[in-house]
């Protein structure tokens, strides 16, 4: 029951970051529209989209975190953060489902059925369309679509520079953890530590991949447009990257503010959706060693 | 602090916030009534724009031969009509009434997560003018139908980018109002209102928001693709570099199927919120509908493979998925049956929300049937890409989720505006539409059934009569919309004081009849007393 305001739940009231987030949003994508459609003047508008987006961020977080310090937010509060962060997180291993749904279907049934596999009952597209075709992982298709002048290409092997990073993101994964151990137990140096640690790790990562794609694109004859390999690999490991990139400036933010003094041991969503995230991340990338780099 | 256990006193406890004042009001608003209403006029009007959009296609479709409009236009109509029907018109009009709704029926002040609420109504007239803009440029709108099916989507001018990035943000909008709801009913229910004494109308939507949240994403991932395939050089769907166009039917069906029943479950719960209140009787079997629910939930995820018998897969693949979609068959019936042991014997009026309710079972359920029909896999080989299946989700949709709205509208009006709505033209329309949504989809059942194909500007002969009777029948279900607008304005302007309860016996049936008609601007500021939850059933 109501009694007092600090007992009840919050509701805030006049919230004028969501238009500015809409409207950021759509001059954002209707730029990279425009842009994609040969209209020069869709990059200037990405930009001004994403000015708008990035401070309506800045605005939003800020506002919520000011609430947060002030003490506006109770318990019941809390949990509905919570549970919105975890459902949010579901979403986007919906998403990342899609793309791994796709490499799963092209290895495991469309390239034998494109090679002719008898089991299918309409087997006939090798014989009509692309003899001499077989389904060996990994391929850039009978057409070989894209790839070196001789349409060959390499694929990324598992354990160089992959290795390395699942060696990475894994650490990260502990640090992150003894970060959230400091901050239960009150000790602050080992909260500081503990988040500098795993946000030059998740940078590091970042780094690392960035110079795989590098050799990728100049050396290996692997590009996003190397088939089906090419389109699957990118993908996959360029939206992953792109969380990793969010994950690791969510973690900075969250830095900063352990700098600054915030959280305490009973009171810190942030922090654990933060950590939540960067285990997601993480699992994603497991996933992706295995089946993208590895099998 | 005692509660309120009647309506007046409730009003006396908003000294601070209420609405603030002009255009900004509606912009900047975190309250769930305000953004209910957002989204219900946003569907009305896009429920309008859609059905424009139907009646070029039937206009066009009168006669054999083209008249009206090129084959590419047609074609452009097709695809709209069904992207904003589904996205415009239904799924908000039902957000709406989730935000109005849920809080009221589940004793609390206010949707968990007020800020992100407004944020998932304002992406949504942003992303509709996106995708109206489409129509205006080189080359039209996306012309392959609303399944956006590539190679053919592939083909699209500069709409094709557009067109992905509405179902983004169309889709992000959809994420974050199902996390709310989740995040809600989960998490702000008064004091005794257990899981299993939520109205039905609260559960379906919690199913639904789950559905939401697991298929948008893969949708996003599969516009996604299309979107890469066209200007980046990936292979997804294009078999000479090892993809397939089939995948895309894969993801787009994973999100598809499950889509369908984000456009049905919300109105099971509708219905089974208003049969008991014009029974005057619980309703039947309440457990066994939320079981029921729930199965149908699950089982919208391992059916999807029923809408490409055609493509050529394998023959495993057909038997699971016919006997897999069958299977869907049984929870539904036991909704309709729970429906009908709610009537038996019950003390029944029939006042417009009921007159829906009852058409919904009835027709719905015809629907229902020629699914079945085609989820028998060799014999959907003559169905498919018919008018047979423009007739079945068209039952499914029509007088299944349009009534649905209709029926809520009507149930839940006067607690919304405090006034009653005119019933002599409510029962008025109610006549024209259900009479009229016959005459035009029941014939398309015949010129299916005979090979008549879909999405095609021209027909055989043959077809003639049948056709311009679903044209005459489009029209006149069209026009009789407008008294349903007209209704709900007359209503909103004023007319009888409609009291709390509305309806005889109603606050049996939910919390929201204890609350004044129309509602305090914040809902539950303090959680109802335990005997109102108690006495519900
Ligand atoms: C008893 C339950 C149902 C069964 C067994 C069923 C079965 C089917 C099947 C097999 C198809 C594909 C036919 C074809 O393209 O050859 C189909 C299409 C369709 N169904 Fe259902 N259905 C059921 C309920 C529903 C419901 C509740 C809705 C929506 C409210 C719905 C909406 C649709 C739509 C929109 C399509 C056509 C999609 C397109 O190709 O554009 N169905 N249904
Ligand atoms: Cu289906």
């Amino acid at each position: 029951m109501a009694s007092t305001t600090k007992d009840a739940y919050y509701i805030p009231h006049k919230a004028q970051w969501p238009i500015f987030g809409s409207i950021g949003l759509s001059t954002l994508l209707a730029g990279f529209a425009n842009y994609l459609n040969g209209h020069g003047f869709g990059s200037t508008m990405m930009i001004v989209g994403l000015g708008i987006l990035v401070t309506m961020l800045f605005g939003w977080f800020g506002t919520v975190i000011n609430e947060s310090e002030n003490g506006i937010f109770n318990h019941q509060v809390d949990i509905s953060f919570r549970w919105g962060m975890m459902w949010f997180i579901f979403s986007e291993v919906m998403f990342f489902a899609a793309f791994f749904g796709a490499l799963y279907y092209t290895r495991v049934l469309s390239e034998s059925w494109l090679a002719g596999d008898s089991s299918f009952s309409y087997g006939s597209t090798k014989e009509l369309l692309w003899q001499g075709f077989t389904a060996v992982w990994p391929n850039n298709g009978p057409g070989h679509v894209g790839g070196l002048e001789d349409g060959t290409f390499h694929p990324m092997g598992a354990w160089g520079l992959p290795a390395l990073n699942t060696l990475i993101l894994l650490s990260s994964g502990a640090t992150v953890t003894w970060a959230h151990w400091g901050l239960l137990a009150e000790n602050r140096a080992q909260l500081i530590k503990g988040l500098i640690a795993t946000v030059i790790l998740g940078f590091s990562f970042v780094l690392l991949q960035a110079t795989e794609y590098h050799e990728a694109y100049s050396e290996m004859g692997l590009t996003l447009g190397t088939g089906i390999y090419g389109s699957t690999f990118f993908m996959l490991t360029g939206f992953h990257g792109l969380h990793v990139t969010i994950g690791a400036i969510f973690l900075t933010v969250v830095l900063f503010r352990s700098i600054r003094g915030h959280f305490t041991a009973k009171h810190h969503f942030a922090f654990e959706a933060a950590a939540w995230y960067w285990h997601f991340v993480d699992v994603v990338w497991l996933g992706l060693f295995i089946f993208v780099y590895w099998l | 602090m005692s509660v309120t256990t009647h309506d007046d006193t409730h009003a006396h406890d908003h000294h601070d916030h209420g609405p603030a004042k002009g255009f900004m009001r509606w912009v900047t608003t975190t309250n769930h009534k305000d953004i209910g209403t957002l989204y219900l006029i946003t569907g009305l009007i896009m429920f309008f724009v859609g059905g424009a959009m139907a009646l070029v296609i039937r206009a066009e479709l009168f006669e054999p031969g083209l008249q009206y409009v090129d084959p590419h236009f047609f074609n452009q109509m097709t695809t709209l009509h069904a992207l904003i029907m589904v996205f415009g018109a239904v799924m908000p009009a039902f957000a709406g009434l989730a935000n109005w709704m849920i809080p009221m029926m589940i004793g609390a002040p206010d949707m968990a997560l007020p800020r992100m609420n407004n944020w998932s109504f304002w992406l949504l007239p942003f992303s509709f003018v996106m995708l109206a803009s489409t129509l205006f440029m080189d080359g039209g709108a996306a012309a392959a139908g609303w399944t956006l099916y590539p190679p053919l989507v592939l083909q699209t001018g500069h709409a094709l980018p557009f067109t992905v990035f509405t179902v983004h943000l169309l889709g992000m909008s959809s994420i974050m109002a199902a996390i709310n709801i989740i995040v809600t009913v989960f998490n702000m229910r008064a004091p005794g209102m257990t899981m299993m004494k939520l109205p039905l109308f609260v559960w379906t939507w919690v199913i639904t928001a789950f559905l939401l949240i697991a298929v948008m994403p893969v949708f996003a991932g599969a516009v996604t693709m299309l979107l890469t395939d066209k200007f980046f050089g990936t292979s997804f769907f294009n078999a000479a570099g090892g993809g397939d166009p089939v995948l895309y039917q894969h993801l787009f069906w994973f999100f598809g199927h499950p889509e369908v029943y984000i456009l049905i479950l919300p109105s099971f719960g509708i219905i089974s919120s208003i049969i008991p209140t014009f029974s005057r009787k619980p309703l039947f079997g309440y457990s066994s509908m939320v079981y029921a629910t729930a199965s149908i939930g699950l089982l919208s995820f391992i059916v999807w493979a029923h809408h490409q018998y055609t493509v050529g897969m394998p023959l495993a693949g057909e038997l699971y998925f016919t006997y897999a979609t069958m299977l869907i068959a049984v929870p539904t019936g036991v909704k309709v049956f729970n429906w009908l042991a709610t009537m038996w014997k019950g003390a029944m009026t029939f006042e417009t929300p009921m007159l829906y309710a009852i058409a919904f079972v009835v027709l719905f359920t015809m629907g229902g049937f020629t699914g079945l029909m085609m989820s028998i896999s060799p014999a959907d080989l003559q169905y498919h890409d018919t008018y047979f299946i423009v007739a079945h989700f068209h039952y499914v949709l029509v007088p299944g989720a349009v009534f649905a709205l209709f029926a809520a509208t009507y149930y839940w009006l006067p607690k919304w505006t405090g006034h009653m709505y005119d019933e002599r033209l409510g029962k008025l329309h109610f006549w024209l539409t259900t009479i009229s949504v016959n005459i035009c989809f029941f014939p398309q059942h015949f010129v299916g059934l005979a090979g008549m194909p879909r999405r095609i500007p021209d027909y055989a002969v043959q077809f003639a009569e049948f056709n311009a009777m679903s044209s005459v029948g489009a029209f006149v279900f069209g026009f009789s919309q407008l008294i349903f607008a007209y209704v709900i304005y007359k209503a909103i302007q004023g007319g009888e004081k409609a009291s709390s309860e509305v309806w005889e016996g109603a606050e049996a049936h939910g919390l929201e009849w204890h609350l004044p008609s129309p509602p305090p601007y914040h809902s539950w500021t303090e959680a109802p007393a335990q005997a109102l939850i108690s006495d519900l059933h």
